[in-house]
């Protein structure tokens, strides 16, 4: 790396900031981008936020948008900003494994939608970032290509499944990053990075070519370091796409004007009931109540709204999501593509698919196989999926009634700071409850951010989460906005600056 | 499993003796592929042998993160389908996934209609041989999509036990489908496999009609599923089932039906029960073999596909459709019959040899309805047999043999020569009017080249004038056959009986 002061400054910049700095031609991308894989070498032999570089394609896209930027061309607004993606999402030639060994070495024919997007507009991707296997999980130790570690505080877990990105935005490896958020994914993990993370409204972002662990949850979002970075990078991949059937007609909305409005005069907040008892750590609690005190201050009207059934969304999810994965999942079996082993003896097709099967998905993604399918079999469906989905109909419900009296809900994005590595691989349901706060957007299919709210516990930083109706993203950006920029304010900085110096993996 | 074990599994019991004793119930499923520029659920053309591999998109071969999108075309073909068969057509429909493992099904589920069908509840009526009509209630009509193609290499018998490997075709992964599922059809009797044969006839020409598929049985476009199952008679419960399948020709129905119920009758006289199973058709022997064992209790899981958002036809879309339905086989049929004035016997002849389409061409082309029936029926329904091809892959067409007619209707050919003109038209040498003109094959009426032929005739047949002058006048045949000789068939008889009676001075 050229180990100028500039790009290293320029690189702890938000992503708007630095498309400003490469409009004013104080840099060039090629030189941002170059940085960026600087701070990879330097920094992520430890953190383990990357699966995959891909220096000469980022590279080559970086020095066609300097040579159109000096032809004068007027280019998208984060054009030439570097971004990570996710390594459940398909990019055509390069790795795509979402976490797992069964697809070990497989590469896409094919771009992801909102990849398509990412390379329309110009952004460099730098590579594919490490995840919990097939998006399963909490922590991101599930990956199958060893865990990620939190950039705060490298003994814990960065947040799962998308730690991998959360760690890379969080330690200055990628000013942007793509999530998905299956129950939390994208949320909690910005949580307990100090990093932003939304969810948009399901099927704002094309789900094409995102692999699927269960399709009527999953939703790509942006994971950045501000919400303006958030609302740049949600305007770029939302839209509809005919591709996918379950994709919104609707036309994307101004969220950047939202995140820049930062007025809350009259918004009325929810704090739901149920979300801020047991379970939530003393100090995350703390956080959340210094921030609504300051949306209060600034003319927000807090209220607090019940949302009963939130209770059994954890339920709920634990049902719906194993069986759709268990039917997404079967398509990895050995024999169109990824991993395949052939048993010594008796090498049926059958025997085949058992042993790929068994040797390339990890324990995790066997659990929830297993569960799903145990879930839609014949004589259980009606106990457990028919009654999961009622649930979930009520869950949604719920979020009917309260939107018709508040316009944004919120609570604690995850009830606790980052916790150790290990600490609860060995309990599945511990590890479950951490998305507790999170599932019910899912279930609903309403969106939700999760923006930092202070240091809590340790040290390590905690978020706060809004939710908003279907189709009201612009609120969280309104709302996200105003409370970061208040927050920055009395904080003299964003959080990330409080974040301990990484140097060349040798801090442990 | 070989055909000749399953057949000496079980003592068959003669058809009519099984008959006499049992009474068979019908339950029939047929598949059809429908003929869209695209597949089911994703942008790959639905072509028919392509090299394999090549119709594909990332959807079509399952690859990781691809999704389906509906054929709103495909959607239309169904609802015309459900229409034509007198179904009711869902408000709003889904689709789920039927999950089962194999190597040619590419996500290793199906994406297929289970509880909520486009079309639902309605009824064909199928006209038998001798006229009889049979009504079929249609209990549901829904969508799907077709699995791949396996190939299994290496092995003696071409199937999967004993093959070193395997090659998969996906091509036709993801071609739209829609399966006709009948109510159970009672009271067939001893008709039972005519009926069978003779319902999916009647779909196979209801598809084509309303030109959703080209529907051609030889190339898999319609596969029938046949269930077949025993009852003492007609107030006892219904028996156990087998069902035979992808039966793919008309006559492998009949056949199939037949074997079934004398292999059940055999089986429930022997004092056993029929196993629930799915079987095999075999050509060779026309017997039927044991597939795998199938119970109502396989397990599919079947859950709501999350992929694709419910499938709501507007009521004003399906009345659209509707109204521009075609006209249907049996109305068809009923018309041409009124319009043609053929005898019933005469137009079921004509339906069974499938000349419907070409008689009628003809008559569109110029011919009379008798004209175009005599020449399908006739001459050209003798070439296509003595061949082995169908009538309508005969080298000839229906205003070739409109124009073959109306030269004889002009009198310029006769009978003999149109049958002459109609070999060469056969063999590929142009249009019957080129064909008598460059061969000069028409009718010489010409009096002065006749006049030759008779004064030769008269002054080679001594006798035969002596008895013509005697009053017998119709021995002017034995002058007029070898005038046809010498100008060789294409002198004008009639022309050449006037000569001869002027020049014999007889009348």
């Amino acid at each position: 790396m050229s180990a100028s002061t500039t790009t290293s400054d320029i690189i702890r910049r938000s992503a708007a900031a630095q498309a400003a700095a490469l409009e004013a031609g104080e840099v060039s991308s090629e030189e941002l981008t170059r940085a960026h894989f600087g701070r990879i070498a330097a920094v992520d032999g430890d953190l383990n936020a990357f699966l995959h570089l891909n220096q000469d394609e980022a590279l080559t896209t970086a020095r066609d948008v300097d040579a159109r930027r000096a032809a004068g061309e007027e280019l998208p607004a984060l054009a030439g900003v570097p971004i990570a993606v996710k390594d459940v999402v398909v990019t055509e030639g390069q790795p795509t494994t979402a976490g797992s060994k069964i697809l070990q070495g497989w590469i896409p024919p094919y771009d992801a939608t909102l990849v398509t997007a990412l390379r329309k507009a110009g952004l460099p991707i730098l590579g594919k970032t490490n995840m919990d296997e097939f998006a399963m999980g909490s922590s991101t130790e599930s990956s199958a290509y060893g865990p990620t570690r939190n950039p705060w505080d490298r003994d814990r877990i960065p947040g799962g499944s998308g730690g991998g990105s959360a760690a890379a935005v969080g330690s200055y490896e990628a000013p942007l990053a793509i999530g998905t958020d299956t129950g939390g994914s994208i949320r909690q993990p910005g949580a307990v990075t100090g990093t932003v993370g939304v969810k948009p409204t399901y099927g704002s972002v094309s789900r094409y070519g995102l692999i699927a662990m269960a399709s009527s949850l999953d939703q790509a979002g942006p994971v950045t370091r501000t919400v303006e970075d958030s609302a740049l990078l949600h305007e770029l991949i939302a839209g509809h796409d005919p591709h996918d059937s379950t994709s919104l007609p609707d036309p994307v909305g101004d969220f950047t004007a939202a995140a820049r409005s930062k007025d809350v005069k009259g918004l009325r907040i929810g704090v739901i009931e149920e979300l801020e008892s047991e379970g939530f750590a003393p100090e995350v609690r703390a956080r959340f109540t210094e921030s609504l005190d300051q949306l209060e201050r600034a003319g927000a009207e807090i209220v607090r709204v019940a949302c009963p059934n939130f209770t059994y969304a954890l339920g709920a999810y634990y049902l719906i999501m194993p069986s759709e994965a268990s039917s997404n999942l079967a398509k990895f079996d050995g024999m169109r593509f990824g991993l395949r082993v052939i048993p010594e003896d008796h090498p049926t097709a059958e025997n085949v698919m058992k042993a790929t099967r068994g040797a390339g998905f990890g324990d995790e993604v066997k659990r929830r196989i297993l569960l799903g399918t145990y879930a839609l079999s014949a004589g259980y469906y009606d106990a457990y999926y028919g009654s999961a989905q009622k649930v979930r109909t009520l869950v949604q419900r719920d979020f009917t009634a309260a939107f018709s009296t508040v316009d944004v809900l919120a609570s604690p994005t995850s009830p606790t700071v980052a916790f150790r590595l290990g600490e609860k691989v060995d309990d599945p349901m511990a590890m479950y409850m951490n998305d507790i706060a999170t599932i019910p957007a899912n279930l609903a299919g309403t969106p939700g951010i999760s923006v930092p709210s202070g240091l809590a516990e340790d040290g390590l930083p905690a978020g706060i989460q809004f939710l908003a109706p279907a189709r009201a993203d612009e609120r969280l950006y309104r709302v996200g906005g105003a409370l970061e920029a208040l927050l920055e304010d009395s904080w003299g900085g964003p959080l990330l600056a409080k974040a301990p110096e990484l140097t060349n993996g040798a801090q442990r | 499993m070989n055909t000749a074990q399953s057949a000496s599994a079980t003592d068959l019991v003669d058809y009519d003796e099984a008959i006499s004793r049992f009474d068979p119930v019908l339950g029939i499923e047929v598949h059809v592929e429908l003929g869209t520029a695209t597949k089911m659920f994703d942008g790959a053309p639905n072509i028919f042998a392509a090299e394999p591999n090549t119709a594909i998109t990332p959807t079509s071969l399952g690859l990781p993160g691809s999704l389906p999108v509906v054929n709103r075309t495909a959607v239309e073909y169904a609802i015309r389908i459900g229409l034509a068969l007198n179904c009711s057509i869902a408000e709003t429909c889904r689709f789920a996934r039927k999950q089962y493992f194999y190597p040619d099904l590419t996500k290793n589920f199906q994406t297929s209609q289970y509880d909520e069908p486009i079309a639902y509840e309605g009824w064909v009526d199928v006209e038998l041989e001798d006229g009889e009509i049979v009504r079929v209630e249609i209990e549901r009509a829904h969508m799907e999509e077709d699995a791949g193609k396996n190939t299994h290499v290496g092995g003696a018998t071409g199937r999967i036990h004993g093959a070193t490997h395997s090659q998969v075709d996906y091509n036709r992964a993801g071609v739209p489908l829609v399966e006709i599922v009948t109510k159970p059809i009672p009271d067939t009797k001893g008709r039972a496999p005519e009926v069978a044969a003779a319902y999916v006839r009647t779909l196979r020409d209801i598809f084509r009609a309303l030109d959703v598929s080209e529907a051609r049985m030889e190339r898999g476009n319609v596969r029938a599923d046949i269930n077949v199952s025993l009852r003492e008679n007609a107030d006892a419960p219904l028996g156990t089932r087998s069902e035979t399948k992808n039966v793919n020709s008309f006559r492998s129905i009949d056949r199939t039906v037949r074997y079934e119920i004398s292999r059940h009758a055999g089986i429930l006289d022997a004092g056993g029960s029929v196993v629930q199973e799915t079987r095999h058709f075999h050509e060779d022997t026309g017997g039927t073999s044991s597939g795998r064992p199938k119970s109502d209790a396989e397990d599919y899981r079947y859950f709501p596909e999350p992929d694709l958002v419910p499938v709501a036809p507007s009521r004003e879309w399906v009345e659209e459709i509707r109204a521009g339905l075609p006209e249907l086989p049996s109305a068809r049929r009923r018309r041409l019959l009124g319009e043609w004035g053929f005898t019933d016997l005469e137009m079921r002849d004509v339906v069974n040899a499938e000349a419907l389409d070409l008689i009628e061409s003809t008559v569109e082309a110029g011919a009379s309805a008798q004209s175009a029936r005599k020449w399908w029926m006739g001459e050209l329904a003798r070439v296509a047999k003595d061949r082995e091809v169908e009538l309508e892959e005969l080298a000839i067409t229906p205003v070739q043999v409109a124009e073959l007619q109306g030269l004889v209707d002009g009198k310029k050919i006769n009978d003999k020569i149109a049958k002459q003109v109609l070999t060469k038209v056969l063999e590929g040498q142009g249009d019957p009017a080129a064909i008598v003109e460059s061969e000069g094959l028409a009718v010489v009426s010409d009096d002065s080249v006749l006049t030759g032929a008779v004064d030769q005739a008269i002054a080679d047949n001594p006798d035969v004038v002596a008895k013509i002058q005697g009053g017998k006048v119709q021995a002017i045949g034995a002058l007029i056959g070898p005038i046809m000789k010498a100008t060789r068939g294409q002198a004008d008889a009639g022309r050449v009986r006037e000569i001869i009676m002027d020049k014999l001075g007889v009348s």
